[in-house]
């Protein structure tokens, strides 16, 4: 991981020293609402339904066993003992005071955390893969590139007051678990035909109101450049976005209405201006930030033993096969493996723990995987480093703590937002249809025999449950102050990134649970040897599934 | 009369800002000109050390390049402190066109914008803009701000290497 120095140190200090004055002032009468607006924004502080919310990066996902320990304090003593982990990798408590911020943004400090730029209208915490570094499908660990990123837009005096909030995404892998189709910026590492290493460069997804997949500008952009480019492309889009109307100031919007070639060309001749400038990466700090993401020690490990006894207690305790199949990910290095905490057991929101469980996840960290834990944006928690031979053990103990639902991947692995019972945003609840989709589909066998779906639910059209690009989306709606639910099929985050249509007109919360099964029902009647739903849908379109369900309905 | 934070100190502000549809005979006094009235007129304007020019936040600083070694007063509107372009245009003026007159933020700004409109390269704030109304104790406060921050990441007009090239050294 990452470990700040003293300039880093110094600045975190400083950030607090600030927000603890702007606080004060506002107490005092001296800065109005309007104005302390988006300075505490800018330090994750939202005011939300019921009291504020604060938001923590966890910067690209990683997070140590220290600072874990450190959130379960802060959960104790400032909130209510839980907090809530999000799409885009973060941390959130829902109950801090208002007044007691800057002291919780001094304990985080404390353990290199912060809340910097965690919302309002600038460049958001950079997101990553959470099997960075460890995949052997990696072409490059994204990480040493998010932490630069992250330095660059830390405070950067130009973007704080950008048309709308602005989110980077980067992936170092074949396969794209950071969805950055569905970001203001996405970025894959890659390596030409010299074996040089640089990025493709997509701008202009993202979900919300106005959901788009993001287009390529830049097909290899040498690493070099990769902070004058992505200067060019805020640049640009800070002068040109729109500030008219909020639900159209995202860059998709400009993106579109320029068309990419465009905006391609306009980024190409605002960099083009500045393209070796000193914000030029040198071999030495590219070496300099790659020294924080060195492999752990690992071990060489008999993988045939511990082999041999995993599969002997598979055929014994079936539960602990089951587990091992949905929750455990293969390693790139042998002997190895990276393990899924759940946070999705049945009658808990999902991505919501406690106080005590984010001590037991440091504890789990500290014993098994040296002392790093990574946040999905699946709201689950990886174990990046885990020995193969040590998985009863930790299988025990995650039993024991909650975080061993054999689920990962299926339908009840939802991506949820907090929703109506938290957001004043949204139109509806979201965590109580979550709840009562879990208790219908309660039949692992089932679950596993329906196979990889994602199933995303977002409270209003902000669409924070990235319900868009769920292969099964919902959606929360407001009519005539009553809450109903509108699905959608077809979307997807990962490389086939796109989004669901709307199946048809919405539904009660009570009749989600048997809407779902009717959908399932015609995925298990049609599906063809080896289609996911997501493969079934797409063959046989969205008309066979809208005629069954309103069929039945009517 | 009005005060400006020019130089980290309190200053008289004798500039008048005419508004963007401004047409006639200037007054005595000196003031910045709205950018089209100076596209329009420049031959008619030069004397810089009375007659600036002010850009509004959607207008380019592109305009004003042939100009940028005959002018010593450049204003950027922000039409709510919200509004960032001026600290885009502030950069580009100072670092691609190499201004090195005074460069001011007018309209709506906020003290704790101070900062950041500094690194982009504004040394003059008018505090009309900022809302201050006893400027004079707010002296000492406004020289804090312009120092929030002793380290900082990003290359910009009042610090050239970015952090990195900093820290390896």
């Amino acid at each position: 991981m990452y470990i700040y120095d003293q300039h880093d140190k110094t600045l975190i200090g400083e950030r607090v020293a600030q927000y603890r004055r702007q606080t004060d002032d506002y107490l005092a009468g001296k800065i109005p609402d309007a104005v302390f607006l988006p300075l505490r924004l800018q330090n994750g502080l939202y005011v939300q339904r019921l009291a504020p919310m604060l938001r923590i990066n966890i910067p690209y996902g990683m997070v140590s066993a220290t600072q874990l320990r450190a959130l379960a304090h802060i959960t104790r003593k400032y909130d209510k003992g839980y907090a809530h982990f999000t799409t885009r990798q973060n941390i959130q408590l829902n109950w801090p005071q208002l007044e007691e911020v800057p002291d919780i943004l001094a304990e985080l400090a404390a353990v290199e955390m912060q809340g910097i730029q965690s919302s309002g209208s600038c460049i958001r915490n950079v997101t990553s893969d959470e099997f960075a570094g460890i995949n052997a499908d990696e072409i490059e660990d994204p990480r040493p590139w998010c932490e630069i990123i992250r330095q660059w837009s830390t405070l950067h005096p130009e973007f704080a007051f950008l048309p709308r909030k602005f989110k980077i995404a980067v992936t170092g892998a074949k396969t794209d678990r950071a969805a950055i189709q569905v970001h203001d910026i996405g970025l894959q590492v890659l390596k030409n035909a010299d074996n040089e290493v640089g990025f493709k460069v997509l701008v202009g997804g993202g979900l919300g109101r106005s959901p788009a997949i993001g287009v390529v500008i830049k097909d290899f952009l040498p690493a070099k450049h990769l902070l004058t480019y992505l200067e060019a492309i805020l640049r640009v889009y800070n002068r040109y976005g729109r500030r008219d109307n909020k639900y159209k100031a995202r860059i998709k919007i400009l993106v579109k209405a320029w068309t990419a070639e465009v905006f391609a060309d306009k980024v190409e001749q605002e960099w083009l201006q500045e393209i070796d400038s000193p914000s030029t990466l040198t071999d030495e700090v590219i070496a300099h930030a790659k020294a924080f993401f060195t492999s752990p020690a690992y071990e060489n490990l008999d993988c045939e033993s511990s082999e041999a006894e995993l599969q002997n207690l598979a055929i014994e305790q079936i539960a602990f096969g089951k587990w091992r199949d949905r929750n455990v990910i293969a390693h790139k290095v042998p002997g190895y493996c990276a393990v899924h905490l759940s946070l999705k057991p049945t009658g808990v929101a999902p991505g919501d723990v406690t106080d005590s469980q984010l001590e037991a996840i440091a504890d789990l960290a500290d014993r098994y995987s040296f002392s790093e834990v990574r946040v999905t944006h699946h709201q689950n928690l990886v174990l990046g480093d885990v020995k193969v031979s040590d998985l009863p053990a930790l299988w025990q103990a995650a039993k024991q703590q909650g975080f061993a639902t054999p689920s990962i991947g299926t339908l009840v692995d939802m991506i949820c937002c907090p929703g109506g019972d938290f957001c004043s945003l949204a139109n509806a609840k979201s965590i109580p249809v979550a709840e009562a989709i879990q208790r219908r589909f309660d039949d692992l066998d089932y679950l596993y025999d329906l196979g990889d779906i994602k199933l995303n639910i977002s409270g209003c059209m902000n669409a924070c449950g990235h319900h868009h690009v769920g292969n099964i989306g919902i959606l929360g709606v407001d009519k005539k102050g009553e809450e109903f639910y509108q699905v959608q099929l077809g979307g997807s985050a990962l490389d086939d990134a796109s989004l669901g249509k709307v199946l048809g007109p919405s539904f009660y919360a009570h009749e989600i649970p048997d809407v779902l099964e009717r959908i399932l029902n015609i995925y298990v009647d049609q599906r063809i040897e080896g289609e996911t739903f997501l493969d079934t849908q797409r063959r046989i379109g969205i008309a066979p599934f809208k005629e069954f369900i309103y069929a039945k309905a009517a | 009369m009005p005060k400006l934070l020019k130089d980290k100190t309190i200053v008289d502000n004798g500039w008048q800002v005419l508004p963007k549809d401004f047409d006639g005979v200037l007054p005595d006094t000196p003031c910045f000109v709205p950018l089209d009235y100076w596209l329009a007129n420049k031959q008619n304007l030069q004397n810089p050390e009375s007659i600036g020019v002010w850009l509004d936040s959607e207008e380019e600083p592109e305009a004003l390049v042939a100009d940028i070694t005959s002018l010593q007063h450049i204003a950027v509107n922000f039409p709510t402190f919200m509004d960032g372009r001026g600290f885009s245009i502030a950069r580009l003026i100072r670092e691609r066109y190499q201004f090195s007159g005074e460069l001011r933020a007018i309209g709506h700004i906020v003290p704790d914008q101070l900062f950041y409109l500094s690194r982009c390269g504004f040394d003059a704030f008018c505090l009309n803009a900022l809302a201050l109304d006893d400027a004079a104790e707010e002296n000492h406060k406004l020289e804090d701000y312009l120092a929030t921050f002793s380290v900082t990441y990003q290359a910009c007009v009042n610090e050239q290497q970015p952090l990195f090239r900093r820290r390896q050294g």
